[in-house]
């Protein structure tokens, strides 16, 4: 039992570094929601109910082009599965968080995975409710930047043409830090080239489902070359 | 409109809502089958050249300005993260940079 429980001090301080990311990165895909004429409601559910900033980007594009209901679940699919991944490795250390358990789940993204997963705890906290502070706070930066950008929208009068590219800049920026991190540059060149192909072969409002299902293929024909490459290692 | 964007959201929701407690529900500590272990190592790359591809699809190298701005964009935001490697300045570079190529030079 501890007397002083400092589960949420530590919490906080831990998320400090998501809190930058999260209001910036949230508040571009606010703005980019009123900018492209959506009702404020809609930015804002997005953040609560989906919770993944790249499929909320891209889920952006895909409504404003008029796309079918399908490939916005095809798309989800791609995009987060490795959100599977997260929960799979987190399956255990959840075991006994109780009622908070489905929230904790829920709000298993990418960043606050890279703060739950570990084990090195700060001192004197509970990891059980750490781990459920770190999930809520970042919930709270991430919900809260995107009403900062849907407010700014609405409120300032800037030309704000061009801020679409947030998201192009966001994908191309996780593309270079998955390279510079990797050294089997392999499955990026598949999901490059696969698109690139389809794009040119479906053209631009029918490309990728055919993509997605060229670089599962592609994949995993390639399995045994990479299991081995990863082997090599 | 809003029908439709509701149901777009509530798809994108729910798919990835699931992602997220499938393992919870069906795995309870069973192994988890190789081929989706190895799809989980390598599908996050694949589908961050997908989406880069996703962004760029409209771009026209045939008509003006010939998909300048962009290119420029993407080469000013993959030099600063080659060799700053922080995330949200490579992304508030390579907006601002757009930006500024559609609004004040490429009008």
């Amino acid at each position: 039992m501890h007397t002083k429980d400092s589960s949420l001090p530590a919490a906080l301080k831990a998320t400090i570094p998501v809190m930058s990311g999260y209001l910036v990165l949230g508040a571009g895909f606010g703005l980019l929601c009123q900018s492209s004429g959506f009702p404020a409601w809609a930015g804002i559910l997005m953040s609560l109910i989906i919770y993944g900033g790249s499929m909320q980007f891209v889920l952006v594009g895909l409504v404003t082009s008029g796309a079918s209901v399908l490939s916005a679940a095809l798309t989800a699919l791609m995009v987060q599965a490795r959100h599977l991944f997260y929960a799979i490795s987190m399956v255990d250390r959840y075991r006994d968080t109780g009622a908070a358990k489905p929230y904790m789940i829920f709000t298993l993204t990418d960043e606050t995975y890279s703060l739950v997963c570990r084990d090195d705890l700060p001192e004197g906290c509970d990891p059980d409710r750490y781990r459920f502070y770190v999930s809520l706070l970042d919930h709270i930066w991430w919900v809260g930047g995107t009403v900062i950008g849907v407010l700014l929208g609405e409120i300032l009068p800037f030309n704000t043409a061009g801020i679409e590219f947030a998201m192009t800049a966001l994908f191309v920026t996780v593309f270079v830090e998955q390279w510079l991190s990797s050294r089997n540059h392999l499955p990026a060149l598949i999901g490059l080239g696969s698109s690139l192909i389809c794009l040119l072969v479906f053209g631009p409002s029918r490309f990728l489902i055919p993509a997605m299902v060229m670089i599962t293929m592609l994949l995993s024909l390639f399995r045994k070359r990479m299991e081995q490459k990863e082997a090599e290692r | 409109m809003n029908v439709y964007l509701f149901t777009m959201i509530a798809a994108a929701a729910l798919v990835t809502v699931m992602l997220r407690f499938l393992p919870f529900w069906i795995l309870k500590g069973r192994k988890t089958p190789d081929f989706i272990v190895y799809l989980g190592s390598v599908l996050p790359y694949a589908i961050m050249g997908m989406l880069v591809v996703y962004c760029l699809k409209e771009v026209s190298l045939v008509r003006a300005p010939y998909g300048i701005p962009e290119m420029i964009s993407v080469i000013v935001t993959v030099l600063i993260h080659r060799f700053r490697r922080s995330t949200l300045l490579s992304i508030l570079c390579g907006t601002l940079c757009y930006m500024f190529l559609i609004q004040a030079i490429f009008r």
